[in-house]
């Protein structure tokens, strides 16, 4: 059986804390390792406990909580800062990166009105149109 | 369920996305797993050995830095396995002390090449682009067997 390790993280908007989503694990049946940090939880186990585990934890906010697949096993000292003087781990900054957007992503996925048109954005003045401008200006 | 390989192949937005919709995201961690869990590792701690460059020799000749062949040695074989692809264009943040823009480059390349359905998208920046974005890729899942 293969073991896998799952980021469960949750939108800052969320009313779901990452304590929220580890004290459901513990109250759960499932055996499973957790590590809470601050942006959501790190979850290994088991395969299939893994996957139904998560469709529990997303129905606590549907909309607000993320499944990235991890490789490393949580607290992993090849990974851990712990370990490893400190820092952040590599990887940690396509994360933080994403996590700006989770938000905006949240409020897409629970909308559900038609899909607005997205305005063109300006574009810059044609050279002819600033010609004429000047010539304007200048007579 | 379709196999659809997220670019970038870290992301978490689009490979959540992809499983939310019931389809099987392929991603790079999936593959660093195999090899930092192997019960039987040959070369400790990453298990990288002399035949990961040789895979990735498959994608990328001899002369191009190590750094591209070993990490085509993990995306490559994802993209082989790949029914349909989603990228997004590159926010400015997948490249640094961990990433490699030549890779990038040639993982797009070969997505494209491979004949997949493709989506292309651009990380959103407001409300209405996040909609968008969002419903773009539902769509674009639906349309997939």
């Amino acid at each position: 059986m293969m073991l896998v390790t799952k980021y469960v993280i949750t939108s800052s908007e969320s009313n779901i804390l990452p304590s929220d989503i580890a004290m459901k694990i513990y109250g759960s049946k499932y055996e499973v390792n957790v590590k809470e940090t601050c942006f959501g939880v790190v979850i290994n186990g088991e395969e299939e406990v893994i996957n139904a585990l998560i469709k529990e934890i997303r129905a606590l906010d549907p909309a607000g909580i993320f499944i990235k697949d991890r490789g490393f096993p949580p607290g992993d000292p090849r990974r851990c800062r712990g370990r490893r003087g400190g820092g952040a781990r590599p990887g940690f900054y396509m994360i933080e990166s994403e996590s700006k957007m989770l938000p905006m992503i949240s409020r897409a996925l629970a909308w559900e009105g038609d899909i607005p048109a997205i305005p063109e954005k300006k574009k810059p003045l044609p050279i002819k149109r600033l010609e004429e401008i000047v010539k304007e200006g200048l007579s | 369920m379709a196999k659809v390989i997220v670019y970038p192949p870290t992301s978490m937005i689009l490979s959540d996305l992809v499983e939310r919709m019931g389809h099987k995201a392929l991603v790079v961690p999936e593959a660093v797993r195999r090899l930092v869990t192997a019960n039987d590792i040959d070369s400790p701690p990453l298990n990288v050995t002399p035949e990961e460059p040789k895979k990735g020799l498959r994608y990328a000749a001899v002369d191009v830095p190590s750094g591209v062949r070993g990490r085509m040695a993990l995306i490559g074989p994802i993209i082989e396995e790949a029914e349909a692809a989603i990228i997004a264009e590159d926010p400015g943040w997948l490249t640094g002390c961990a990433g490699c823009s030549r890779t990038n480059e040639l993982v797009r390349l070969l997505i494209r090449t491979k004949g997949v359905p493709v989506l292309d998208l651009s990380y959103p920046t407001n409300d209405v682009e996040a909609k968008v974005f969002v419903q773009k890729i539902k769509a674009f899942l639906e349309g997939l067997k």
